[in-house]
């Protein structure tokens, strides 16, 4: 860590050095030199203790970073070396949160990548045992259930949302902010027991009905969309609402001419994460659906499979012997990333294709 | 069809805070007339409680009358919503409709109120109302796209466009240039000495040039201090209020003698 490029510091007393000149300059490979060198040194520590992957790159990191600070403050200064080393820090930091990010959709793909076959998306569980099968079953079920939690959800989210900010006014706007705040924080098994013992009250225990995992994870997403709709509704300029009235507009057709279509694209990215949101919750539907081998699309009839309790159910009840159903818990794992993988690409193009265009 | 407006004894209300004080004045038909004074003064509050707009803000209320042509506009059966299909407004920042093309903007008037148009005839309004704003000829070739992407002086032409398409009895504006470059100002000057033939105007300004250039009627509105209401101070033609103003409030405040 010895390679640096000095000048010296002007001496005092002599009139001011050109802006820019007064300090000495490291070269630009100064810093990754630096880290090359804690790297070395790691390894010379390695021949002599013994360390594994993740201590060798600790100590690679906070000496790396030491080597950068010390050699910045000698030939640049303070002000530059704090800079550096806040730089550093920063970086390291987004390494950090990367590593299980990537761990994990590693793990899924590898593992999961096996059963990614024609068989897995064609085929129920029905009548199978060990090898083979699918999970057809589970991937229409969580469409349908999920599809029927939107249909309850926007609706009731955005009326509220458009109430809150458009109508709401004192106690009961305070109130109902109040409210979508709490069940923001609801834990996802007590929505499903509340679903539940809703059902329960009308059709006795031991129900199972694919509308009660809807209503449950509802209770989950409704809250979800009235925040993110009632801030994408208060970004609409106040002066468009005012055009609108000065036309001679009643307020519920500014509403729905001119609002809505101005946050339009904020409405329909906040609906599609909300439903990724709640795509792969497991709890609720652990106790609303239960888990069924065959094919029901009927959400009024019965046990549905969905995709994240089929997971479960694979990983904890494998059978024997247990590496198929383990594999196949893998791939629903690996199917359900992908929908929210999805349904966030959908989210971006919605908010790039409705926006409201300046045209220049 | 320009109407004259007849304001007497107008008291508007914040809440409880009286903000514009006891304002009686007549406004007429086919002229233009100019309100100026301080900032704060309730000049523009004055102008939105004549199409009732200022009671878009919650807790907003006037007391005393507002008659147009023999038609108390506060009267208890009066829907606000029908005023303002009769009283226009441009405001100070220029506010097309982000999703809506110049043409869909201009017939937005018709549009959002779902009147029924036939094709042609929305477009003769259409070409009429920009023709009429002194855009037609920079946007004829471009009506369908974003009325968001013309420049700052277009788009306030645009809005005005778009008040005077509903035919309005009266136009108010609300400082319409001040967010404009002196071309453009010069542009909209120009636009409203045509408009007065048809339509009764009023406008708010900081612009005391402007005030003197175009408007027949000034009304000079003043505050003896903060949290006092204001008030109308003086209200005559333009050229006896810029020579030789009635009160010393308005000729300090115009030859800039002024706190």
């Amino acid at each position: 860590m010895s390679q640096t490029s000095t000048t010296p510091a002007p001496a005092t007393g002599q009139a001011p050095a050109p802006i820019g000149q007064q300090r000495g300059h490291l070269p630009r490979w100064a810093p990754w030199a630096s880290f090359a060198g804690a790297a070395v040194l790691v390894v010379l520590l390695d021949l002599a203790f013994g360390l594994n992957i993740a201590l060798y790159v600790l100590y690679t990191v906070v000496l790396g970073t030491v080597g950068v600070y010390a050699l910045t403050r000698l030939v640049e200064g303070a002000r530059k070396a704090t800079d550096r080393l806040v730089t550093c820090l920063v970086v390291s930091a987004f390494g950090l949160a990367m590593v299980p990010l990537v761990s994990l959709v590693y793990e899924v793909v590898a593992r999961g990548i096996e059963r990614l076959d024609g068989e897995f998306f064609g085929y129920s569980l029905v009548g199978v045992v060990g090898e083979g099968g699918g999970a057809y079953h589970a991937i229409m079920g969580t469409l349908v259930v999920t599809a029927l939690t939107a249909l309850i959800s926007v609706p009731i989210g955005l009326l509220t949302a458009i109430y809150l900010v458009e109508y709401g006014r004192g106690r009961l706007k305070q109130a109902i902010t109040f409210l979508v705040d709490v069940m923001t924080g609801i834990p996802s098994i007590v929505a499903g027991l509340f679903a539940y013992a809703l059902f329960a009250l009308f059709f006795g225990p031991g129900v199972r009905l694919g509308i009660m995992g809807a209503v449950a994870l509802s209770v989950l997403m409704i809250p979800v969309v009235v925040r993110s709709a009632e801030e994408v509704l208060k970004l609409v300029p106040n002066e468009l609402r005012e055009a609108s009235y000065a036309l001679g507009v009643p307020k519920w057709r500014t509403i729905v001419k001119v609002v809505v279509p101005t946050a339009i694209a904020g409405l329909g990215t906040g609906v599609t994460l909300a439903v990724a949101r709640v795509i792969g919750e497991t709890a609720p539907l652990l106790v609303t659906l239960g888990i069924v081998n065959g094919t029901n699309f009927d959400p009024f009839d019965g046990r549905m499979a969905t995709l994240p309790v089929y997971a479960y159910y694979q990983l904890t009840q494998p059978g024997v012997p247990p590496q198929f159903a383990i594999d196949r818990a893998w791939t629903a794992a690996l199917v359900l990333i992908m929908l929210v993988m999805g349904l966030n690409v959908v989210a971006r193009l919605i908010s790039r294709f409705f926006a409201p265009k300046t045209g220049r | 069809m320009a109407k004259r407006i007849d304001v007497s004894d107008l008291n508007i209300y914040y809440g409880n805070f009286l903000a514009v004080e006891n304002v009686t004045v007549s406004i007429e038909p086919r002229s233009i007339t100019a309100l100026i004074g301080p900032s704060g003064c309730g000049k523009s509050t004055f102008l939105r409680s004549l199409n009732r707009m200022h009671e878009v803000i919650p807790g907003a209320r006037v007391e005393g009358k507002v008659v147009m042509d023999g038609q108390d506009l506060y009267a208890p059966d009066v829907d606000p919503v029908d005023v303002r299909q009769h009283i226009g407004m441009v405001f100070q920042r220029p506010n097309p409709f982000p999703t809506m093309s110049i043409y869909d903007n201009v017939a937005a008037g018709i549009r959002l109120n779902n009147k029924k148009m036939k094709r042609a005839d929305l477009d003769t309004l259409v070409e009429r109302s920009l023709r009429g704003a002194n855009l037609w000829n920079e946007v004829k070739d471009r009506l369908d796209r974003p009325g968001a992407g013309l420049s700052g002086g277009q788009q306030q032409r645009l809005c005005i466009a778009r008040a005077i398409a509903i035919e309005p009895d009266v136009l108010l504006m609300d400082e319409p240039c001040s967010a404009l470059d002196p071309i453009s100002t010069l542009a909209i000057e120009d636009l409203m000495t045509e408009l007065k033939e048809r339509f009764t105007i009023v406008i708010v300004t900081h612009n005391m040039q402007q005030a003197a250039r175009v408007s027949e009627q000034t009304g000079f509105f003043n505050l003896s201090g903060v949290g006092q209401p204001g008030r109308l101070i003086e209200f005559n033609s333009t050229e006896k209020i810029f020579s030789n103003p009635d009160e010393k409030a308005t000729e300090d405040y115009i030859s800039g003698r002024f706190g």
